[in-house]
C-alpha cells in the first residue's frame, strides 16, 4: 500500500467524536487486541491507512515512521541500512504497526540489556482528545525542552491521544552472535543471569526454559569470540529461531491447550536476582530472570499478593477475565494524577475508554 | 527581629514560626548572609534571595513542609547542589527554597539486581565511587558530577558525555519517590524493568522541580567495561571532522564518546591543560571506545581507519591510561580554560541534526563577525549537542545585550533545522522565551495541562520550564515549528 498521511481525516473524526462526547477505539493491525482490558463498546477509529516511513537517515541513526506503518516494513528498511529497533518488538502478528508496539510499550529479550520501547522515542506527533496536533520531542538524541511527552506516551494503550508519528533512535545490529545453553535449576539460572549483570560481557539476552539456561551474546566478531570463552554452554545451532520464538511467544510454552481453557498467561515482574517463586504453575524467565511468564489456575488475587510481596506486578497477559483489571492496580493517590493527566489530554474521555483501567 | 533582609517582600511570620517548630534552628535560614549562598545556581547572572531556606532532613519534613506551603499557598523551589546552568534553582522572593543537601546518604547498593537506591543529595560521582567495589558504575556522568547531585540529575535529565552508549538520567532510573505539593508521598517507578500505570517516570525526569520533589532515587548500575581506549584526530577543516563521525557511526560503531572542539577551544585547552592537542587543527575528534579487550582492538583498529580515510592530518591513540585522562582533561577543562581567555562567556546548549552541523557552523561563525563576538565551538558530535560558548566582556556596555541576542539566534537556528533549544542544561528562566520558538500555543497549554495534574495549585517552580502564553504573545517571536516557519506563505523580512 502506499505511503499516505492522513492526519486531517484522524483529525475531523477526534473534532467530531469530542463534540458528541463519542467513545473511540483507536485501531491499526490489530495484532494487540488480546491485550489489555475490554473497553467499552466504541466506534472504531482505523489509524492502520496512516503510513509510511517519513525520514530515515542511517548516519543520524533515527527513524521517522507514521503509526501505521507495519513493523515489518520499518525492520525490512533498517535491516537494509544494517541498523534495527535495539528493543526487539515483538510483532504478535503479521500485521503488528509501529503505533501499536509503541501504545502497548512492547520489548522483546533485548531490554534488560538494550532498553525499552520507551527508551528509543525521542520524539513524536499526536492528536490529543481536543482534536488538536501536538509535536513533542524531537528527532535528536538529546532533547530538554519541555515535558517528555513522547516517552509518557508509551504504554498508554491509546488512552491519552492517537501517536500520528514517532521517532525512534535506532542502532546498528551487531556484526555477531552466538547463544550457549546450559541446562541447570531455575535458582541456578537466576543466580547466573543475575551475575552477567555485574560482567561487562555483551550479552544482550538470558532466558531459562525447559531446564536450560540460554545466553545470547553479541557484538563485533571479536567481543563474540572473546566472550565465548568466558561464559559456559554449549553453542545453541539455529539460535534466531529460538529466540524470534520466545519474542513472539511461539514456544510450545506460549501455546499451552490449557491456555485455552481456565489457565492463564500471566507476565511477572520482580528484580532479576529474585528466587524461583513457589507458585503452582509453569514458567519461563526472560529477561534475565526480570520478567517471568507463569502459565497457571491460580487466581490473580491470591497471585498479586504473592508477588507483591516479593517487590514485583503481575500483569494477566492472555485468558483470564478481560473485564477485571488486568494491570496491577495502582495506589490512590497515583490513581488520582492518572485521572487527572487523563484528563489534560482527553477532557471528555473519548479514547480508549477502560482499556487500561476500569476507572482510566 | 533584626533580620537583614534587602527583599521588600515581607516575610511569613506565621510560616516561619510554622517551619522553625518543625526543624531545627540551623535548617531554617532567613538573614540574607546565610541565604546568600542559595541566590543563584550555575548560571550567576541571575540572583535573587528566597523568603526563607529550609533543610530538612527526613521525608517526612518534606512532607509537612508541603503541606504548610500548600496550606499558605507559598512557592516552593527545590535545590540539589545548585550546578545547573539555566537558573532552574533560582529562588523566588515570596517563597521558599528548599535544599536537600542534608539527604545525602546512599541507602543500598544492590549488585545482584544491579541498582543502587540513593537520597536526592547524593553527588553523581558518590554513586560510581560506591558501586566501584563491585566493579559497577553509573553512566551518566555531566561534567559537574562531582559536584552535582543525583536529584538534580533527575530533575534536569542530564547527559553527559557518554550517553550516545548510555543514555541521559531518564534511562538509567528505575524508581523515584516524589513529596507532591500536597504533600503526598508517591512511588514512581519501580525496582522492577517497567511499572503499572503510565511512565510517570519518563515524565518527572527532566521537569525541573516543576511536578515534585524527588526525595529518593533508585538508580541502574551497570558492569565496568573491562578497557576504555580514547583516538584523537585532528582535521584541517570542520565539516571534514563532522563527516568523519557520520562514517563512524554508518560502520556500525557507536562510540563511548564522541567528542569535537573547534580551534578557539583546542587554543583555549591546550593553553590551560597542555593536552597535547595540535594547536594548528581547525578541528580535533575525540573518539572513545570502550567494552571487552578484543573488542575495543578490533573497534581502534577501524575507527583509526575510518579517520584516516575521512582526511585526518593525524591520528593517535592514547598511548596509556594517563595520556587517555590527558586527552579528555583538554575536552572537560574547556569551559574553565575560555573562561581564561575571556573576561566573561555565555554557554549555549542546542541540539542539532548531526548532518546540519556544517551549515549550522557556518552560521554561527557568520553571525559572529555580525556581532564582533567571538565564539568557541565544543560539541557532543555523536548526539548533535552544541555547545557554542561566546565570549564576552560584561563591564563592556551594550555587550550583554549583544551576546543575549545572539545567544536567541543561535538556539532559533537550531530548531530552524529541526532540533531543539536545549540538549541537557534545561529551560529554567533561562530560555524560556526560546520555548515559544519550538513549541506553539497548544503544545505550551497541554504542558501547562500536564503540570497541573500533579501540581494544581501551580506553587512548585512557578515562573520556570514552560513559559505563559502571554508571555510568549509579548515575546513576539515567530513560531518555528520543527524546521519551517508556521506560515512560510508570507514573506518575512
Amino acid at each position: 500500500m502506499d505511503e499516505q498521511d492522513i492526519s486531517l481525516a484522524l483529525q475531523q473524526q477526534v473534532l467530531d467524536a469530542f463534540q458528541n462526547k463519542t467513545p473511540l477505539a483507536i485501531t491499526g493491525g490489530g495484532s494487540k487486541s488480546f491485550l489489555g482490558r475490554t473497553a467499552v463498546h466504541a466506534q472504531p477509529i482505523d489509524i492502520s491507512k496512516h503510513r509510511g516511513i517519513v525520514e530515515y537517515d542511517p548516519c543520524e541513526l533515527v527513524l521517522t515512521a507514521r503509526s501505521g506503518t507495519p513493523l515489518q516494513e520499518i525492520e525490512a528498511a533498517l535491516a537494509e541500512a544494517g541498523q534495527m529497533l535495539a528493543f526487539e518488538p515483538p510483532h504478535f502478528g503479521d500485521s503488528a504497526t509501529l503505533g501499536g508496539t509503541i501504545a502497548c510499550a512492547l520489548s522483546g529479550p533485548r531490554r534488560p540489556y538494550s532498553g525499552s520501547a520507551r527508551d528509543f522515542v525521542l520524539g513524536c506527533q499526536m492528536l490529543n482528545g481536543r482534536g488538536e496536533i501536538l509535536r513533542f520531542g524531537g528527532q535528536v538524541m538529546k532533547n530538554v525542552a519541555g515535558y517528555d511527552v513522547s516517552r509518557l506516551m508509551v504504554g498508554t494503550y491509546g488512552t491519552l491521544g492517537i501517536l500520528l508519528e514517532t521517532s525512534l533512535k535506532v542502532l546498528p545490529r551487531p556484526a555477531a552472535s552466538i547463544t550457549v545453553a546450559s541446562e541447570c535449576s531455575a535458582a541456578e539460572a537466576i543466580a547466573s543471569m543475575s551475575g552477567l549483570l555485574g560482567k561487562p560481557y555483551p550479552v544482550d539476552g538470558a532466558c531459562y526454559h525447559g531446564d536450560r539456561c540460554y545466553v545470547r551474546i553479541s557484538g563485533s566478531a571479536q567481543a563474540v569470540k572473546e566472550a565465548r570463552t568466558r561464559i559456559a554452554g554449549d553453542v545453541v545451532a539455529d539460535a534466531e529461531k529460538f529466540w524470534h520464538a520466545l519474542r513472539e511467544h511461539e514456544l510450545p510454552f506460549f501455546r499451552h491447550p490449557s491456555l485455552s481453557g481456565k489457565a492463564r498467561l500471566y507476565r511477572i515482574m520482580v528484580k532479576p536476582a529474585t528466587p524461583p517463586l513457589s507458585i503452582e504453575g509453569s514458567w519461563l524467565l526472560d529477561w534475565g530472570g526480570a520478567q517471568r511468564w507463569l502459565r497457571s489456575d491460580e487466581d490473580i488475587a491470591t497471585l498479586r499478593r504473592r508477588v507483591e510481596l516479593a517487590g514485583g506486578h503481575v500483569t494477566v497477559f492472555r485468558g483470564g477475565d478481560r473485564d477485571e483489571e488486568i494491570f496491577q492496580p495502582l495506589s490512590g493517590p497515583l490513581l488520582t494524577i492518572h485521572q487527572r493527566l487523563k484528563a489534560s489530554f482527553d477532557p471528555k474521555n473519548i479514547f480508549n475508554r477502560g482499556r487500561l483501567y476500569a476507572d482510566l | 527581629m533584626p533580620h537583614n533582609r534587602k527583599n521588600d517582600v515581607a516575610l511569613n511570620i506565621g510560616l516561619l514560626r510554622a517551619l522553625r517548630s518543625l526543624l531545627p534552628p540551623e535548617s531554617v535560614l532567613v538573614d540574607a548572609e546565610d541565604m546568600r549562598p542559595f541566590e543563584c545556581d550555575g548560571l550567576a547572572v541571575y540572583r535573587q534571595l528566597p523568603m526563607v531556606v529550609v533543610l530538612p532532613e527526613t521525608i517526612e519534613q518534606v512532607q509537612c513542609i508541603m503541606r504548610l506551603c500548600h496550606a499558605q499557598q507559598v512557592p516552593v523551589v527545590a535545590r540539589g547542589a545548585g550546578t545547573g546552568l539555566s537558573g532552574g534553582a533560582l529562588p523566588l522572593a515570596d517563597g521558599v527554597l528548599l535544599s536537600l543537601a542534608k539527604f545525602k546518604r546512599i541507602l543500598s547498593i544492590d549488585p545482584h539486581n544491579a541498582m543502587a537506591t540513593v537520597q536526592p543529595g547524593v553527588r553523581n560521582l558518590a554513586i560510581s565511587e560506591a558501586a566501584a567495589t563491585y566493579g559497577m558504575y553509573y553512566a551518566p556522568d555531566p561534567s559537574s558530577q562531582i559536584a552535582c547531585t543525583i536529584g538534580g540529575n533527575v530533575a534536569e535529565n542530564s547527559g553527559g558525555v557518554h550517553c550516545l552508549k548510555y543514555g541521559l538520567t531518564v534511562h538509567n532510573i528505575l524508581m523515584l519517590k516524589v513529596v507532591t505539593m500536597e504533600g503526598d508521598l508517591l512511588t514512581i517507578g519501580a525496582e522492577t524493568l517497567d511499572s503499572p500505570g503510565y511512565d510517570l517516570l519518563a515524565l518527572m525526569t527532566g521537569s525541573e522541580g516543576m511536578l515534585g520533589i524527588i526525595v529518593e532515587v533508585t538508580v541502574k548500575l551497570l558492569a565496568k567495561p573491562e578497557r576504555a581506549q580514547v583516538v584523537l584526530a585532528a582535521f584541517d577543516d570542520v565539516v571534514k571532522a563532522g563527516e568523519a563521525v557520520g562514517s563512524i557511526i554508518a560502520a556500525g560503531i557507536i562510540p563511548a564518546g564522541l567528542e569535537m572542539m573547534d580551534n578557539l577551544a583546542i587554543q583555549a585547552a591546550e593553553d590551560f591543560v597542555h593536552a597535547g592537542y595540535p594547536r594548528d587543527a581547525e578541528a580535533i575528534l575525540l573518539c572513545e571506545l570502550d567494552g571487552t579487550h578484543a573488542e575495543v582492538s578490533e573497534y581502534i583498529a577501524t575507527v583509526r581507519k575510518i579517520l584516516t580515510g575521512s582526511g585526518a592530518t593525524e591520528v593517535r591513540t592514547a598511548v596509556d591510561e594517563a595520556e587517555r585522562q590527558l586527552f579528555w582533561k583538554g575536552r572537560k577543562s574547556a569551559f574553565p580554560a575560555v573562561g581564561r581567555i575571556s573576561p566573561d562567556y555565555y554557554c549555549m546548549d542546542g541540539t542539532i541534526p548531526r548532518r546540519q552541523l556544517p551549515h549550522v557552523l557556518r552560521r554561527i561563525s557568520e553571525m559572529s563577525a555580525e556581532y564582533g563576538l567571538a565564539v568557541a565551538n565544543v560539541f557532543h558530535a555523536g548526539d548533535g549537542n552544541l555547545h557554542p560558548l561566546i565570549l564576552f566582556d560584561a563591564n563592556k556596555p551594550g555587550e550583554l545585550e549583544r551576546t543575549e541576542e545572539y545567544g536567541r539566534r543561535i538556539l532559533q537556528l537550531c530548531v530552524e533545522v529541526g532540533g531543539t533549544i536545549t540538549g541537557e542544561h534545561g529551560v529554567g528562566i533561562e530560555k524560556i522565551d526560546q520555548m515559544c520558538l519550538q513549541f506553539n500555543n497548544t503544545e505550551l497549554a497541554q504542558f501547562h495541562a500536564v503540570k497541573a495534574a500533579f501540581d494544581p495549585s501551580g506553587l512548585l517552580n512557578p515562573g520556570k520550564a514552560i513559559p505563559t502564553l502571554p508571555r510568549c504573545a509579548e515575546f513576539g517571536a515567530m513560531h518555528v515549528h520543527h524546521g519551517k516557519l508556521s506560515h512560510p506563505e508570507l514573506e518575512r523580512f
